[in-house]
């Protein structure tokens, strides 16, 4: 009895306390919108959260906000605006949808977003790089592009205490030095290390708890839907990056997890089939998209996506909070390249998904808006199946463009796949 | 065939015209005979994807330098290691190594757009021979971006000189900056003439001579260039009325031949961004001193500009307009290849900026393997007949 009581405390807590929070960050936000105040623009891969909390800017993240508007149904507004006022129906739909919100004064289904004091980008993406211009044009606001040299070559990542890893290191080292200068024009606030420290520990908590959380998935039944219940997760873990609030949430889920692993309890979902999903969600039908897969007992027990949108916070990096400065910039260099490494490398990392992940199934879901992680999908996939003998799904559609989203023919493909699926675990049975 | 033959030797003492017409079948030809001649002598081969690429490097290790942009080819090979929504020279770069058009001892491609960082890996899950990603820095502005440029540029030597399988000397590198300097400074003198005189030279013809830098040995083409530039000076042809534009858009993936001449028919092309990696520095570099710091300086500090660098001194539609301005042009041509992220959405800004500063544009896509050009060529002329009569 008293297991139920503690079940009904915790499972599912996580989505609800998730939810929660990422409600108050809008509404936070909206306020700050509406007191004339702005906000520093940054993206998911490489926030620096840290040092733009430490100086109290509100942080928006223009991927989150446009995402939101394809789950709520109203991105094709948004996409029309931005086609109309020059750009190309070929572009990421993010951006154009980021364009839409900024046309309409930053109206937004959640709420109102503030308009940029200045923005952060990486090259973790190429195209937060010509996002952040429009934003320049648009606003005359002072934009920081943070340069983290990525992976030269498959196989090769520059190890820290290597000469190639200190040589990237003290670039991006330099960079966050001047960061910080550029903050403090900004803000009219001195940098204050105390202050940088405890959000530093914030982070260490949530680095942590993501990457053991991720690795509960590793039971059976998986603990958490990667593509569904995994979205709402990284909400917070962007967006609340550095706060208390973020590392009570992240300590909480945790132990959601283990308790779920400890005790056999899954996703909503019977457990038939254990997939990875390689991509970007299909927000336009993101609950139908992923019911394609449930209906046949399929649940994702890991994706790339919980990797490099969370800004490689997979990989836990803990902060060395005696020297925060230079253990912020090999933290940086050392997640943000991660994630860059599951988009770049996707290959390499579902490979590394199979065993410990019981996988019996890989969907490959390569989308109009991203080049960055759709490129190489079709070739990964090639070279996954000469590899293994794991079964997998490539399915092209759109996280935003709902125009490019064929349901009919999608879920013709996704039972053809399960069928293949049925199949190989009959003639296994067979023999 | 010894290393210092020519590799392309089909021009000397013919007329102009037959000498462009050798230039355009070698530069459409996706065999790359002058390549495949190298190879056949012995030589090593570093094929790099667009934009930029510090050929000098290369060149000093005795490898020849391949500029990888593309061809006119069907991606039979290449279509299935891609999705649908791609630009071509993508596709088309890699249809070249699989099918064996092109063959390489290494691989660099650079971070200039989602899809081309992509390349690497593909490379390197296809072929055995090393396949990376050379860093150019994406934060021009930063104090330190010259320094971790050089120490990347040390980086790539040590690589190339496992290639070539010796080391590259301090002299050899100078020798090799003092002969891109001086490729650098007659592919300005070609420009030059297209300001100045553009009835002497069409935009197909020096956009030939240009890109044949691109897989040829650098010292053979300057001794083309040498050659053709006095030759084209002398050229006794008429100035005609026609309108002087700017070309925008050809910083990567590249237009066919025929496109430029269906430009050349009604407008004098005065200036544009084709090939514009083989024309990123813009002034000498130093043969002084430490010759990788000079040529990531010359990178940052003396370089031209594209939609894929983004640096707070080089506003693109500012570098644009002072383009049009210095070549004392009328309009502008607005072009981005199919597909290409970073030039659809430069387009933007161009055209906002063109329409406040009350520049004539005109707008267009294009692909590599784009075969009529007719509707084009309609469009453009009723473009710069409205210009005229109006």
């Amino acid at each position: 009895m008293a297991q139920k009581y503690l079940s009904d405390d915790i499972v599912g807590r996580g989505s609800k306390d998730g939810a929660a929070l990422f409600r108050d960050w809008f509404q936070e936000l909206t306020g700050v919108a509406e007191q004339g105040k702005g906000a520093a623009y940054v993206f998911v891969m490489g926030s620096l959260n840290e040092i733009l909390k430490t100086f109290d800017f509100p942080v928006v993240f223009p991927e989150i906000n446009s995402l939101q508007t394809a789950v709520r149904r109203v991105a094709l507004d948004y996409l029309n605006e931005a086609e109309d006022y020059g750009y190309s129906p070929d572009i990421c739909g993010y951006v154009k949808a980021d364009v839409g919100v900024q046309l309409r004064g930053g109206e937004h289904p959640m709420g109102r977003i503030p308009k940029p004091s200045l923005a952060v980008v990486t090259n973790a993406c190429n195209t937060y790089i010509k996002w952040a211009e429009i934003w320049e044009r648009m606003y005359d606001v002072p934009i920081f592009t943070l340069d983290i040299p990525g992976t030269r070559s498959e196989g090769n990542q520059f190890l820290p205490g290597t000469p190639n890893f200190e040589n990237d290191m003290k670039y991006v080292a330099a960079q966050l030095q001047e960061l910080i200068e550029l903050c403090e024009k900004v803000s009219g606030k001195k940098f204050d290390i105390d202050k940088f420290r405890e959000i530093l520990k914030h982070t260490n908590t949530m680095n942590r708890n993501w990457q053991k959380i991720l690795e509960f998935n590793q039971k059976s039944p998986a603990v958490l839907n990667a593509l569904t219940d995994g979205t709402i997760y990284l909400g917070v873990a962007n967006g609340l990056r550095g706060t208390p609030e973020g590392a009570k949430f992240f300590e909480e889920l945790a132990e959601e997890m283990e308790f779920k692993a400890m005790n056999g309890i899954g996703t909503l979902t019977e457990e038939k089939f254990r997939l990875v999903f390689v991509g970007v969600p299909c927000y336009p039908i993101f609950r139908r998209f992923n019911e394609f897969f449930t209906e046949w007992g399929g649940v994702f027990v890991h994706s790339t996506y919980l990797w490099f949108a969370s800004g490689g916070a997979n990989v836990g990096f803990q902060y060395d909070l005696q020297n925060p400065l230079d253990s912020l910039a090999e933290g940086v260099l050392v997640s943000v390249r991660d994630a860059m490494d599951s988009m770049f490398h996707h290959q390499a990392v579902t490979e590394s998904f199979i065993t410990p992940f019981n996988v019996e199934g890989v969907v490959y879901h390569p989308i109009k808006s991203c080049r960055t992680v759709s490129t190489g999908l079709a070739d990964g996939r090639r070279h996954l199946m000469e590899k293994t003998d794991i079964p997998t799904l490539f399915i092209e559609s759109d996280l935003m463009d709902q125009r490019v989203v064929s349901e009919a023919q999608m879920k013709n493909r996704i039972d053809a796949f399960f069928e293949g699926l049925i199949s190989k675990q009959q003639l296994a049975a067979d023999i | 065939m010894n290393q210092t033959d020519n590799l392309f030797s089909a021009w000397h003492d013919k007329p102009l015209d037959d000498f462009f017409v050798f230039c355009r079948d070698l530069l459409e030809d996706p065999e790359h005979p002058t390549v495949r001649r190298w190879r056949a002598a012995g030589g090593k081969v570093l094929g790099h994807f667009q934009v930029y690429f510090p050929e000098e490097i290369a060149h000093a290790a005795g490898i020849l330098p391949l500029k990888i942009r593309g061809a006119q080819v069907q991606g039979m090979e290449s279509e299935s290691h891609f999705g649908s929504y791609l630009c071509s020279v993508i596709k088309t770069s890699l249809e070249l190594a699989l099918t064996g058009k092109v063959e390489l001892d290494m691989f660099v491609t650079h971070p200039i757009c989602d899809a081309a960082r992509n390349l690497a890996a593909i490379w390197g899950r296809n072929f055995s021979y090393p396949s990376q990603i050379l860093y150019l820095p994406q934060n021009p502005n930063s104090s330190h971006s010259i320094t971790y440029l050089r120490d990347e540029y040390a980086r790539l030597q040590t690589e190339i000189e496992t290639i070539a399988g010796h080391a590259i000397t301090a002299d050899a590198l100078a020798n090799s900056v003092a002969v891109y300097n001086e490729s650098r400074a007659l592919m300005r003198q070609l420009y030059a003439l297209k300001r100045d005189m553009p009835w002497k030279v069409s935009a197909e013809e020096a956009y030939c001579l240009v890109a044949l830098a691109g897989f040829l040995p650098r010292e053979e083409h300057n001794e083309c260039m040498r050659a053709i530039l006095p030759r084209l000076m002398a050229r006794q042809t008429k100035s005609q009325d026609k309108m002087r534009v700017v070309f925008e858009g050809g910083f990567c993936e590249q237009p066919p031949l025929d496109l430029l001449q269906t430009i050349d028919r009604s407008c004098y092309l005065v200036d544009d961004d084709l090939m514009i990696g083989l024309r990123w520095i813009t002034e000498d570099v130093s043969v002084q001193g430490d010759p990788l710091y000079n040529l990531a300086e010359a990178y940052l500090e003396k370089s031209s500009y594209s939609p894929v660098q983004h640096d707070l001194r080089k506003p693109k539609e500012k570098m644009l307009l002072e383009r049009i301005r210095n070549a004392k042009a009328e309009v502008a041509i607005i072009t981005a290849a199919k597909m290409c992220e970073p030039g659809l959405e430069e387009q933007v800004a161009y055209c906002k900026a063109l329409e406040e500063a009350d520049i004539p544009y005109f707008v267009s896509e294009f692909e590599e393997n784009q075969t009529t050009f007719d509707h084009l060529g309609i469009q453009l002329e009723t473009f710069v007949e409205n210009i005229l009569f109006s």
